[in-house]
């Protein structure tokens, strides 16, 4: 039987949904290898361990809490050597990080720090005997990777959102550690976090996305993808880069290639042509939808259902309709 | 200051791939290559930094085969005072075996700063800049997309999923470059000429042991093909049915 850990993601105070992706892997890789106990490590302000009883549900045996009035942000430092620490001294199988901006920059540094290797941006895994086998989206989603891990033990990023939080109650007792190295001593601070919009859904989160594309002709024209996002409900707002590099979106509303690369359950696009850059970041899209002028757009190749014609006719047309929907819904 | 800019060379993702009868690999056949995405951003700010806080060096460094001198003398062409090419046959996919080579290579440098592309747009991992700040324990900020420096020390912003943190970090430090931080330069026709007579060396690669290997290549399954299912907005109410009934999406 072996031990996993899962490293519990926090944002101003509170666990992050990715948190809970990494603990529900770690839970699935316990379970699969006999039912060992899973632990979480959860750093932040005086007052974050109210949040490790939450971390049981989705099946925490242990969760170990780092509070210190120094982290109130993300300390890259301080994490990096609490988090590998903990895991030189458990003899854990596997870790379990997410791909998220936070753990992107955090995973590899603890695998440094262990001399272990890492495989990122996860979509599956399987913990064998002798390896953990992982499957990785590269080369802009064209090509699917299948990583063996020989090392032990395993680190893994996990891409967020493709593993759905279980309920699977466990007792999540709590034990408490001290930062590795003092706050206060970091070389690299985090010295502000701003909070762009606190009502707007992230790309990454959403399971419908709304992109706009040249086709719009104008920034303010962004205002219908916009109502047709607000029509859905639970819709964010995407963009090409040709219409982040003009500035009618910020350039973070970019997908693509060296944008977002995001996989909703619906994905609609508005006035994109279809250039490779951008499938590259959206063509695992469950559902795609395009509305275009013209006919012979690439974006139609790979659109489930596409509709040719004026967008300025049919997108309104579509929130009206969405409206009623959704109403009913 | 002393700069040095790790650039990977990578496949054009413009291509259509198919997979080597190893199946571990991509089949070269025909295969052309460029400089990474966002090691063109990084070159690009490492330029105007050493323009900006000049006098300055700054060093193109790229690991793999002879092949990658190509994009090593695209660094000199876009302004970059020498170039270093870390030998191999074969660029391991081990984000770790890659950052002890460069490791090796930078810990001696005197850089004031190592900057790297936030990942490599084929292999998509994402990891070696971290790795290699890691490995020489020096301060890392990744992914930024503004850079600030002043008297020895700098201030990033990194974008953060629905928000950004500002970042402060002492010299000399390692940085992961993002996108839309700024936009590549193309080289002169005068950088071409020049960059034939900058120096660039070539010695072996130090690689760390790897431990994690490509097992299997497979391209994904094709999309199915797509369908126009009408024209204009009287379309609307067809569109809706089917993601109802159809694709079950809303």
């Amino acid at each position: 039987m072996s031990t996993f850990l899962a490293f519990a993601e926090t944002r101003a105070g509170g666990l992050r949904k990715v948190a809970f992706e990494a603990v529900t892997a770690a839970r699935q890789a316990a379970d699969s290898t006999g039912g060992g106990e899973v632990h979480a490590v959860l750093l932040g302000a005086p007052g974050m361990a109210q949040h490790a009883r939450a971390l049981g549900r989705n099946g925490a045996d242990l969760v170990y809490v780092v509070e210190h009035s120094g982290l109130e942000r993300y300390n890259p430092e301080v994490y990096a050597a609490t988090v590998s620490e903990r895991i030189r001294s458990g003899q854990y199988r596997a870790a379990f990080f997410t791909a998220s901006a936070e753990g992107r920059d955090l995973a590899p540094r603890v695998a440094a720090r262990l001399r272990v290797s890492i495989a990122s941006d996860v979509t599956e895994f399987e913990v064998q005997n002798d390896a953990v086998i992982a499957q990785h989206p590269g080369y802009t989603g064209k090509v699917n990777v299948t990583l063996k891990l020989t090392g032990s033990p395993a680190l893994i990023s996990l891409r967020p959102g493709f593993v759905t939080p279980a309920e699977q109650p466990r007792g999540a007792r709590v034990e408490t550690l001290e930062p590795a190295i003092d706050p206060a001593a970091a070389r690299v601070k985090v010295t502000e976090l701003t909070q762009r919009s606190t009502t707007k859904l992230d790309l990454g989160e959403a399971s419908i996305i709304v992109s706009g594309g040249r086709g719009l002709r104008a920034a303010e024209n962004f205002k219908l993808v916009e109502d047709l996002a607000a029509a859905i409900g639970n819709a964010a707002v995407g963009a090409t880069r040709a219409v982040t590099d003009d500035g009618w979106r910020p350039a973070t509303d970019q997908i693509g290639q060296t944008g977002r690369l995001v996989s909703p359950d619906l994905y609609i696009a508005v006035g994109i042509s279809g250039a490779i850059q951008h499938l590259a970041g959206m063509r695992t899209a469950k559902t795609i939808v395009a509305i275009n002028k013209d006919k012979d757009a690439p974006i139609f190749k790979i659109a489930d259902y596409g509709i040719v014609g004026d967008l300025f006719e049919i997108v309104p047309r579509l929130t009206d309709e969405m409206k009623k929907v959704r109403s009913h819904g | 200051m002393k700069i040095a800019v790790c650039i990977k060379r990578v496949p054009d993702m413009e291509m259509r791939f198919s997979i080597a009868t190893d199946r571990t690999s991509l089949d070269q056949t025909g295969m052309k290559y460029e400089m990474g995405d966002f090691d063109g951003y990084a070159l690009e700010v490492g330029l105007q930094l050493a323009e900006k806080h000049g006098p300055g060096e700054v060093v193109v460094v790229s690991l793999g085969p002879d092949g990658v001198q190509e994009i090593l003398r695209k660094g000199l062409a876009m302004g970059a005072t020498r170039a270093v090419q870390l030998k191999v046959d074969h660029v391991p996919f081990d984000g770790l075996a890659i950052a002890s080579a460069l490791a090796e290579e930078l810990r001696s440098g005197g850089y004031d700063l190592i900057l790297f592309g936030r990942m490599a747009t084929d292999t998509a991992n994402g990891t070696v800049g971290a790795m290699t700040a890691e490995l020489l324990d020096l301060p890392c900020v990744t992914g930024i997309s503004q850079l600030e420096l002043a008297d020895g020390s700098g201030t990033a912003r990194r974008d953060l999923e629905g928000a950004s943190e500002s970042v402060e970090f002492p010299l000399p430090a390692v940085l992961t470059i993002d996108e839309g931080i700024a936009r590549p330069r193309l080289a002169s026709l005068k950088g071409i000429m020049a960059a034939k007579k900058k120096p660039l060396e070539t010695r072996p690669a130090q690689l760390g042991p790897a431990s994690l290997i490509v097992q299997r290549m497979e391209l994904p399954a094709d999309r199915p093909p797509g369908r126009i299912i009408g024209e204009g907005a009287d379309a609307v109410p067809e569109l809706l049915r089917l993601l109802q009934t159809e694709a079950k999406v809303l």
